[in-house]
Parts: C-alpha cells; sequence; structure tokens
C-alpha cells in the first residue's frame, strides 16, 4: 500500500473530475487544483487525448496573452470547460462567501475578496467548488455574504454553475433542479454520520455512495515525479512542504 | 530632443497628491515597489487605491500606513502567505471604506474610460451582495432586439477614470516606450488614467519598434508622463520574466505585520535601513 498524503487524495479526486475537460482554468491560491489540472493534461496526453491548461498564477502554464482580462472573456465566450472556487463560507444552496463573516456593513472577520467568482460561476459549465477544511464554520446553512450565488432566475444569462464540492472529508454533487447537494464519496476513515456532524446544511446521501478512490501506482509515479516539478514553479511553498521540492 | 521625460523617483512621487485616485496593478504585472517605500515616507494621505483587479503587499502597506481612506478591489490578500493582515483590520475596524467588486468588473470600469464611452455592461454577478452593496451600479433590461437575449437584465458598470498610474516595468526603449510583455492590463490601466509614471529596471539604446516581437509587447511612449530607472524596482514582489517573488521576505511580512506594532516595526526597518 501507498503512503499518500492527504492533498495527493484531493488531488487525485479531482483529476478523476477532469477528464472529459477540452479547457482547465485554475485560479488564485489553488495549489491542488492546479496540480489536479495538471494531473489530468498528463494522463489525457498518455491517452493520446489532449487537455489544455491554463493556470494564472504561472508563467509558464498560462496560454492568456491579452492580460489579466482575458480569463474572463475566454470564460464568457464558453471556453473554459471546468474553473475552480473556494470560499470562506458554502452554503447547502452552493452560495459562496469570500468576504468576510458576520454582517457586511459591520464585518466580523475579513477575508481577501471575491475575486473573479461572480463571473466565473455564472459562465463555466463545469464550477468545482473545493474548500479543504469541512466544518460547521465553512458548510453553512447560510453564508453571510454571497460573493456569487449558486442558481440564479431563469431569465439571468447562465450557462454555468456549480456542479461538485470537494472537502477533505468528501465529495458532494450539487443538484440543480433541487438546489441541494447529494453526497457521493467520502474518505475511508469517515462515516456518513460524522459527515452529518460536521455539515452545517442539510443534504442527500447517493444511493451508491463509496469511499474516495485511492490513485494507483502510475498516477502517483507521474504526481511525485513530474507534476510536483511542474508546481513548484508557481506554488513553491506548496510544493516543498508536500513533496520536499 | 529627447523623446520622454526622465525623471528621478521623488519626482514621480510628488506626482501623487493626497486624495487621487491611484491605479494599483496586481502582483503578476509589476508592482512599484521601490516607488512605494518613497510615497509611505512622504506621509501621502487619503488615496483611494484602484486596484486591478487585487493587491497583495503594496495596498497593505499603504493601508497599514495610514495612506488610504478607500479601496476598490477584487481581492487584497498575501496568496499563498495567508490574509492582508493590515487590510483585513483596517476594514474590521471601519478605519477604510471598501468597495467590493470583481475581476471583470475593475477591468470593464477601466475599458469602458479606454473607449470613453460612460459604461460597459457586463454578464454574471446579478443577483449577488457585491451588487447588493453598490449603488454605483445598474441593471437594465437589454435594450438590444438584434443581440443577446430577449428581456435578459444585465449589469451596467460606470467608466473610471484614474488620476494616476505608477507601475514597475522591465525595460523602456530610448524613444521611452515601455516593455510590458503579456501583461496587457497594464495598457488598460494606462489608457485609463490622467497620469502615467513607470519605474524600470534600464533604458536600452535601441527601438522596440524595429522589431515586430518588441513592438508587440510595448507600451507606446504617447500615453507615459515620466520614467525613472530604479534597479529592483519591484521587490519583494515579483517581475515578470526578470525576478522571482522574495518569498521569504513575504513570509517575514505575513508575520510581522499581524499586529499593528509588529507591522510599525518591520515598516521602520524596511523604510529607513
Amino acid at each position: 500500500m501507498i503512503e499518500l498524503k492527504r492533498e495527493e487524495l484531493l488531488i487525485s479526486q479531482l483529476a478523476d473530475l477532469l477528464v472529459n475537460d477540452k479547457h482547465i482554468a485554475v485560479g488564485a491560491a489553488s495549489p491542488i487544483p492546479g496540480a489536479a489540472a495538471l494531473l489530468a493534461k498528463e494522463e489525457a496526453k498518455l491517452q493520446n487525448n489532449r487537455i489544455r491548461v491554463t493556470i494564472l498564477h504561472s508563467n509558464k502554464y498560462n496560454n492568456f496573452t491579452d492580460g489579466a482580462r482575458e480569463l474572463f472573456d475566454c470564460a464568457a465566450q464558453g471556453r473554459i470547460d471546468t474553473f475552480f472556487l473556494g470560499g470562506v463560507q458554502i452554503d447547502g444552496e452552493a452560495n459562496i462567501n469570500l468576504v468576510g463573516t458576520g454582517n457586511y456593513t459591520k464585518i466580523q472577520k475579513r477575508f481577501p475578496g471575491s475575486f473573479g467568482s461572480a463571473l466565473m460561476y455564472f459562465v463555466v459549465p463545469q464550477i468545482i467548488l473545493f474548500r479543504e477544511e469541512h466544518s460547521p464554520r465553512t458548510l453553512v446553512d447560510k453564508v453571510d455574504f454571497i460573493s456569487a450565488p449558486g442558481f440564479s432566475d431563469v431569465n439571468i444569462y447562465r450557462p454555468g454553475g456549480p456542479k461538485f464540492l470537494l472537502t477533505n472529508r468528501a465529495l458532494f454533487k450539487f443538484n440543480k433542479q433541487k438546489k441541494r447537494f447529494c453526497l457521493l464519496k467520502i474518505h475511508n476513515n469517515e462515516s456518513i454520520e460524522n459527515i452529518i456532524k460536521l455539515t452545517g446544511f442539510k443534504f442527500d446521501v447517493d444511493d451508491k455512495i463509496t469511499n474516495m478512490s485511492i490513485p494507483d501506482q502510475t498516477r502517483v509515479d507521474i504526481l511525485r515525479n513530474k507534476i510536483s516539478y511542474m508546481v513548484s514553479e508557481f506554488y513553491p511553498e506548496f510544493a516543498d512542504r508536500i513533496w520536499g521540492i | 530632443m529627447k523623446q520622454f521625460d526622465e525623471l528621478s523617483l521623488l519626482e514621480i512621487v510628488d506626482e501623487v497628491k493626497d486624495g487621487d485616485l491611484i491605479g494599483i496593478p496586481a502582483d503578476y504585472s509589476g508592482v512599484p515597489m521601490m516607488f512605494t517605500k518613497e510615497l509611505i515616507k512622504k506621509g501621502v494621505k487619503d488615496l483611494k487605491l484602484y486596484c486591478l483587479p487585487l493587491t497583495t503587499i503594496q495596498g497593505d502597506m499603504l493601508i497599514g500606513s495610514g495612506c488610504v481612506s478607500e479601496i476598490e478591489a477584487a481581492a487584497v490578500t498575501l496568496g499563498e502567505f495567508g490574509l492582508a493582515p493590515r487590510f483585513s483590520e483596517a476594514v474590521e475596524a471601519g478605519h477604510i471604506l471598501i468597495k467590493d467588486s470583481t475581476c471583470p468588473a475593475l477591468h470593464a470600469q477601466l475599458q469602458a474610460t479606454e473607449k470613453s464611452v460612460p459604461f460597459m455592461p457586463l454578464r454574471g454577478v446579478i443577483g449577488s451582495d457585491i451588487q447588493k452593496y453598490r449603488k454605483d451600479w445598474q441593471v437594465i433590461e437589454n435594450p438590444m432586439k438584434c443581440s443577446g437575449h430577449k428581456n435578459e437584465p444585465i449589469l451596467l458598470l460606470p467608466a473610471v477614470q484614474l488620476d494616476v498610474l505608477i507601475f514597475h516595468a522591465p525595460c523602456v526603449d530610448k524613444n521611452g516606450n515601455i516593455q510590458i510583455g503579456r501583461r496587457r492590463e497594464l495598457a488598460t490601466l494606462t489608457h485609463a488614467s490622467k497620469k502615467v509614471f513607470v519605474t524600470t529596471e534600464q533604458i536600452l539604446d535601441i527601438d522596440f519598434f524595429d522589431n515586430e516581437l518588441s513592438a508587440a509587447t510595448c507600451l507606446p511612449a504617447l500615453y507615459v508622463d515620466g520614467i525613472s530607472v530604479v534597479e529592483n524596482g519591484a521587490w519583494p514582489c515579483a517581475l515578470p520574466g526578470i525576478y522571482g517573488q522574495d518569498n521569504d521576505e513575504i513570509k517575514k511580512y505575513s508575520i510581522a505585520a499581524k499586529t499593528q506594532k509588529g507591522f510599525e516595526e518591520y515598516m521602520q526597518n524596511y523604510l529607513f535601513n
């Protein structure tokens, strides 16, 4: 049995969700999604498929030449299949908050801000919400501030939206019709009861709920021998912490 | 006659007035840190920061030093090194006004000024609390019959003109054309600013327009009011293609700036040693 870091399991799980993409973009503060996108790209190459990856904070793994606005223009044109968003808080209707906690006009704890979420969430078909901490303070019944809403009225232009939510304990799928998450997979040492206890919103449980898949040796080799060095170009601190490079 | 004005760093600093709306480039676009250091030393007040679309240590230092009354941004963060502590505390205490935005809106407001039109439409954003708190933004129904969707609500953003912009660039040619590479957002910022000053690592004795490659990646001198050579002028931030971010220094700052006292000690050393 290969000894795996938690981050490696998350990278592997995310990579599984990217296999059908043509173009994956990765935004700020996202070393795990960045690694997952590059892993999906490398594996696609081996299958003689092509995935393009744009890592915003990289000079090398970045397809854009028209400045920082190109990400948003490209996404609005429908040329990005998957993007990742996080949240200080995420609620049961997939609203996300990247701004802070408490009443906005008298904020208690201020976080960086909404970044490009208020457009990307609307126009990218597969948004994967990724937040490592799985607790009642991050997964809440209702967010204190909506950086970007989980769903919109029918007259609003919205080809995109939430598809999955991955935490360090579980993977949920978002059901757009029911406006509700459904628990798909849990980590090996987790129980459904514990997930219910640690989740601040109500959710459904899939009939075929399984454990998260463990990456095979081939995938682990690609990740450690190749992707790790690529990641160190744009997230040196992360690459050092996980792989010691 | 020389085709551009070469200024000292302090002459550029003097061009920034109390209360100015100042353009702030993102951490990947050439942050003018040496300039920022001198601006803080001068004790400028009531700056309004317009970030395209975010700021890191530059904005946090200006806020912690009491130079800022207002900031419009999509994010203020130290990236891998966590929250921007002086920013977070200033917002929590109500010491500065934050106009929360989202990246494409910050681009679009400047693009309106580039085209000299009063507003720019943007999709998305509707239904967010960002929109709810932005009284300067408006939603209308798409008035076009031949494009977009019928009856589609669409967000309108006002054109924003900056008073002044300063950024740091790798090099300038003998005619004052600025090499910005693929960082085209610097062109957007420049086009939307009344005054533009550039600090640069070096002035080269060549003409970027002699070569198609260098011509395509430069910002023409006609938009620029003054240039100053400042070596290592982005440190500890990165200068794309020239040097990387000094991670040790940003980390050191992120730890020191957790408290106002720690920040002041750090700044004493940073500004005067």
